[in-house]
């Protein structure tokens, strides 16, 4: 057929990166990018602020307690030990902030690994799958965490997990959805015409196409576990001292409230700001990677 | 049959998107006339700027600065007085629109509204331009069903959209198009959602209806077995250009510009005598990006018949016959040889 | 339901592809308390193909020429009757006992759009079926595979790289085609496969499936609406209305001689891009009746313009009128129109 080169020469080459419309998009959305600057910045600031620091976190100086800040290098202040409450905020972060993205793979892996299950199946795995889910979430969480923290030794390692186990099914939901419709899609029928294996056809296929909404679940999901842990802590289950925490810190301060408003002014600031950063970023991504825009 | 007014004349329209990757001319200089009974068809593949042309004349392409219109739609109405439609306010827009130029639109589904009773809509239609009562308008509306072949038409007055066949959708459609007696109905592709044989019915009601009403029509189509039944002029449209206009006879069975030879030969024919595995005569390539357009004509990459001459420049739309136009360079060498 | 035999092929050799009574219905509606509807998308259809035989199924929308194609490669599970692929019952296997099937024949979508991964490369698409179907091939061999189908369907591996949202209609439908032809299958299900392609594009398609089939060899069954592009590319031709099968011809008998009024008034249908001929049509009274509540006895008899009262009585059998012409109607003083003339009625 003489067609085929002609075809080749008249070929458009339109080389647009499927990523890069995306990306435009995102960097129109003001919030998301005052979202990730402040995201950065915080990590930044809780793993290297703290060798910067010419304070230890656990260092007790009775002779300063509840200095206002600034006083003398202590920038934010000493707390009612007389340890400087920057250097705490920023360890505390380290905590709050490890916490948040460990809960936020933990629970994304799982919920994506239900989603995709009950999408990909159908029939009575994903009602089973499913109906788990809803009762999971019908549960209020904060009991079932409270309930949890409260036979489990806290740690780290333990109230990410707990905090994971209550948040991953808004995930699961979400992919299972995406999931749902995608697998009427023409090309995972072509998929399964070449007799694709299950695994080839949820991995290869089906997953990345739903990784649109799983990214901005997960970056939801970050949000939700830090002000999780700020509650658990807050109440007095999670991070447990001399360890900090945004949400310890802030029990802490309590009843300090009124001589020493600094206390909880501050690891309140942080905690709003990482959840409002991280909701930011959730938005922009949505609007960014919502799959009807891609489409031409 | 092409001897009534003037009752629409394009003159240079042009219709520009704003897109990210800068202006894109999806029309680009379109002009020609429309008479009142006559029934022209507008033909070309996708993103040939047909049915951005036909939105362009109703105004119903998104506003500025999305979409730049250029040039004038001169309408003569019932009253005898020409308006350019390019320049008229929304308000005087919405008179026009619906009233004296009506459209009809490929898929019927979309363009009903699913929550009304069709016999609402259509007399939503006749009150919105006329003043008359609710029940002379649901009145009007079942002769409207009558006429366009609905059977038991008083009573469909009350089904909704879903509960009718695609045919049937579009003969609402048409009924609500034609309820206030336009002088213009614009047809975007009516019958393409449609099957063979109910797109049959549907292409004969519009011929009754025109010669009942001696409204002008102009039919969007990319189907040319379409064109051969209803058109008695067409008009011929490549990347967003007029490449060949005339009467139908002539441009259908005499066409001058290669891109309408091609499209004519690339149409499989339904004879015994033609039929058999010999290949179809294609047009190799396809349409360009309408971003980044070759700099002569917009068909040399495509033509067999192109020479250097035919890349340098944009060919004029030159007047081959009496009525009949055609966009190309070598268009005498090569009907001379018989092409 | 009424015994039939399968129309064959004339020719004598045992067919690839046959197909028996096969039903595909749905259940419709119902609910809590009220029994749901059977949805009869395919009802009793039997054909047959033969090796390297391109079969047309024509018919308008609602007939299950669509489901009949994806019944036929087991991508629903039909409620009755038999596929027999190179003698193996397909309706008798699993998900799993088919899979070593499924790269001797293989499905080529409408919609050139949602048929390809959006996130996957050209080179990814076409050579899926490799990395399942054939693992011990490494990438080098894979590719080498992947250059030679791509050149096959006219596009050059300069492209494999790249993302579908970059390529027109035509060249990802070029793309599916690869893709259904990497394995060597023998035999191919298309679903109007140029529907939905620009007039000039939809001729090169047609174009390289008429060359695959010569080069190849391979038996297709062929689903459009479009007579004529079926017409250009298939051995025979199969009409349905409504869920069954109403005539069965080789391509030139049924062009010459319709034999069904429902083929005769679809040919009639069917416009001409020759505004020189004024023809008579058959206008055809009414839609399609619903699938969920065929008329009794022949399905088309209240379209039909010679309908007799003893249409009602019987679904009409397929019968042998002609060598391998088989029609479904009980009307045989009929002498129909054919295309691109005019329809005539002798009553004998």
């Amino acid at each position: 057929m003489s067609s085929a080169a002609a075809i080749e020469s008249v070929e458009t080459a339109r080389t647009v990166k499927p990523g890069s419309r995306a990306w435009r998009r995102f960097c129109r959305h003001r919030l998301a990018l005052f979202g990730i600057a402040a995201i950065v910045l915080m990590v930044l600031a809780s793993v290297v602020g703290p060798w910067l620091i010419p304070f230890d976190q656990l260092k007790i100086d009775i002779r300063h307690r509840f200095a206002p800040p600034p006083w003398e290098g202590h920038l934010f202040g000493t707390d009612m030990l007389g340890r400087d409450l920057l250097v705490r905020l920023l360890m505390a972060g380290r905590i709050s902030l490890s916490i948040g993205f460990l809960a936020m793979i933990v629970s994304t892996a799982f919920g994506t690994f239900i989603g995709v299950t009950a999408g990909y199946y159908g029939g009575a795995i994903r009602v089973a799958l499913m109906r788990f889910v809803d009762a999971m979430l019908c549960f209020p969480s904060i009991f079932l965490l409270l309930i949890l923290a409260a036979f489990i030794q806290p740690s780290v390692a333990t109230i990410t997990l707990i905090i994971a186990a209550t948040s991953w099914m808004e995930v699961a939901r979400v992919v299972e959805g995406q999931v749902r419709s995608l697998r009427e899609r023409d090309f995972i029928l072509a998929a399964e015409m070449i007799g694709a294996p299950g695994r080839y056809v949820m991995l290869r296929e089906l997953l990345p196409n739903a990784i649109g909404p799983i990214v901005v679940a997960a970056t939801l999901t970050v949000a939700r576990a830090v002000l999780m842990e700020a509650y658990v802590s807050f109440l007095g289950y999670g991070i447990q001292a001399p360890m900090a925490s945004w949400g310890n810190m802030l029990n802490n301060a309590q009843q300090y409230l009124g001589s020493a408003p600094w206390l909880a002014i501050f690891p309140g600031l942080m905690i709003t700001l990482s959840v409002a950063s991280f909701n930011f970023v959730g938005d922009g991504l949505r609007d960014a990677l919502d799959a009807r825009l891609d489409l031409r | 049959m092409s001897t009534g007014d003037i009752v629409l004349e394009v003159e240079n329209l042009s219709v520009t998107f704003a897109t990210e990757s800068g202006p894109l001319q999806a029309v680009r200089d379109v002009s020609f006339t429309l008479r009142a009974g006559e029934t022209l068809a507008l033909v070309g593949e996708s993103g040939s700027g047909k049915s951005v042309t036909s939105l362009a004349i109703m105004r119903l392409t998104p506003p500025a600065p999305l979409v730049t219109l250029a040039g004038s739609v001169l309408f003569t109405g019932a009253d005898g007085e020409r308006r350019d439609l390019l320049a008229l306010d929304l308000d005087g827009m919405r008179a026009v629109r619906g009233n004296e130029i009506s459209m009809i639109f490929q898929e019927p589904m979309t363009s009903l509204n699913p929550v009304h009773r069709i016999g609402d809509q259509i007399a939503e239609a006749i009150t919105f331009h006329e003043r008359v009562s609710n029940r002379v308008a649901l009145a009007r509306a079942a002769e409207l069903l009558d006429k366009v072949g609905i059977p038991d038409a008083r009573r469909r007055l009350s089904a909704y959209p879903h509960h009718l066949s695609g045919g049937m959708r579009q003969r609402v459609m048409i009924a609500m198009a034609l309820a206030c007696n336009p002088r213009v109905l614009i047809a975007d592709e009516p019958t393409t959602a449609l099957d063979v044989t109910v797109q049959a019915q549907i292409l004969e009601l519009m011929k009754e209806l025109q010669q009942a009403t001696g409204m002008a029509v102009i039919f969007v189509t990319h189907n040319l077995g379409v064109v051969a039944e209803v058109a008695d002029r067409v008009m011929v449209m490549y990347a967003g250009a007029i490449v060949e206009k005339g009467g139908v006879v002539p441009v259908m069975t005499r066409p001058l510009m290669p891109y309408t030879q091609g499209l004519l030969h690339s149409v499989p024919r339904l004879d015994p005598e033609s039929l058999g595995r010999d290949t179809l005569e294609a047009i190799p390539g396809s349409v360009p990006d309408p971003l980044s357009l070759p700099p002569g004509c917009s068909f040399a990459p495509r033509c067999r018949h192109v020479r250097p001459a035919c890349e340098a420049a944009v060919p004029a739309l030159e007047a081959a016959d009496d009525g009949h136009d055609v966009r190309c360079r070598r268009w005498r060498k090569l009907a001379e040889a018989g092409a | 339901m009424s015994v039939e035999m399968a129309p064959a092929a004339t020719a004598p050799e045992i067919p690839l592809v046959e197909v028996r009574e096969l039903r595909q219905w749905f259940p419709v509606g119902g609910g809590l308390l009220r029994k749901h509807d059977m949805l009869r998308a395919v009802d009793d259809v039997s054909f047959t193909i033969a090796k390297g035989e391109v079969l047309g199924l024509v018919g308008e929308s609602g007939s299950g020429k669509s489901t009949l194609g994806r019944a036929i490669l087991r991508m629903t599970q039909p409620t009755g009757g038999q596929i027999l692929f190179d003698g193996r019952d397909l309706t008798k296997l699993g998900r799993r006992a088919l899979r070593p099937l499924r790269p001797r024949m293989q499905f080529i979508f409408q919609d050139p759009f949602a048929s390809l991964n959006p996130r996957m490369t050209v080179r990814q698409i076409v050579g899926a079926p490799l990395v399942i179907q054939r693992p011990e091939l490494n990438a080098a061999a894979r590719d080498a595979r992947i250059a030679e189908v791509l050149g096959t369907v006219g596009l050059s591996m300069q492209y494999a790289g790249r993302y579908p949202h970059e390529f027109s209609g035509g060249q990802r439908q070029r793309i599916g085609i690869a893709r259904a032809l990497i394995l060597e299958p023998g035999f191919l299900v298309a679903d109007e496969p140029v529907s939905a392609l620009d007039v000039s594009i939809q001729a090169q398609i047609v174009n390289l499936l008429i060359e695959v089939r010569r080069k190849l060899g391979v038996a297709m069954l062929f689903i459009s609406h479009d007579l004529a592009v079926v017409g250009h590319l298939c051995d025979r031709v199969a009409v349905m209305y409504l869920g069954r099968i109403v005539e069965i011809a080789p391509t030139r008998a049924l062009f010459r001689q319709p034999r069904h009024p429902y083929t005769e008034a679809l040919f009639s249908a069917v416009p001409v891009p020759d505004p020189t001929i004024r023809r008579d049509r058959i206008i055809l009274r009414g839609d399609v009746p619903s699938p969920l509540k065929p008329p009794s006895g022949c399905a088309f008899r209240g379209r039909c313009r010679y309908a007799l009262p003893e249409c009602a009585a019987a679904i009409p059998l397929l019968r042998q009128v002609e060598g391998g012409h088989w029609k479904r109607c009980i009307r045989d003083d009929l002498v129909l129109g054919r295309p691109g003339k005019r329809g005539a009625v002798e009553e004998m």
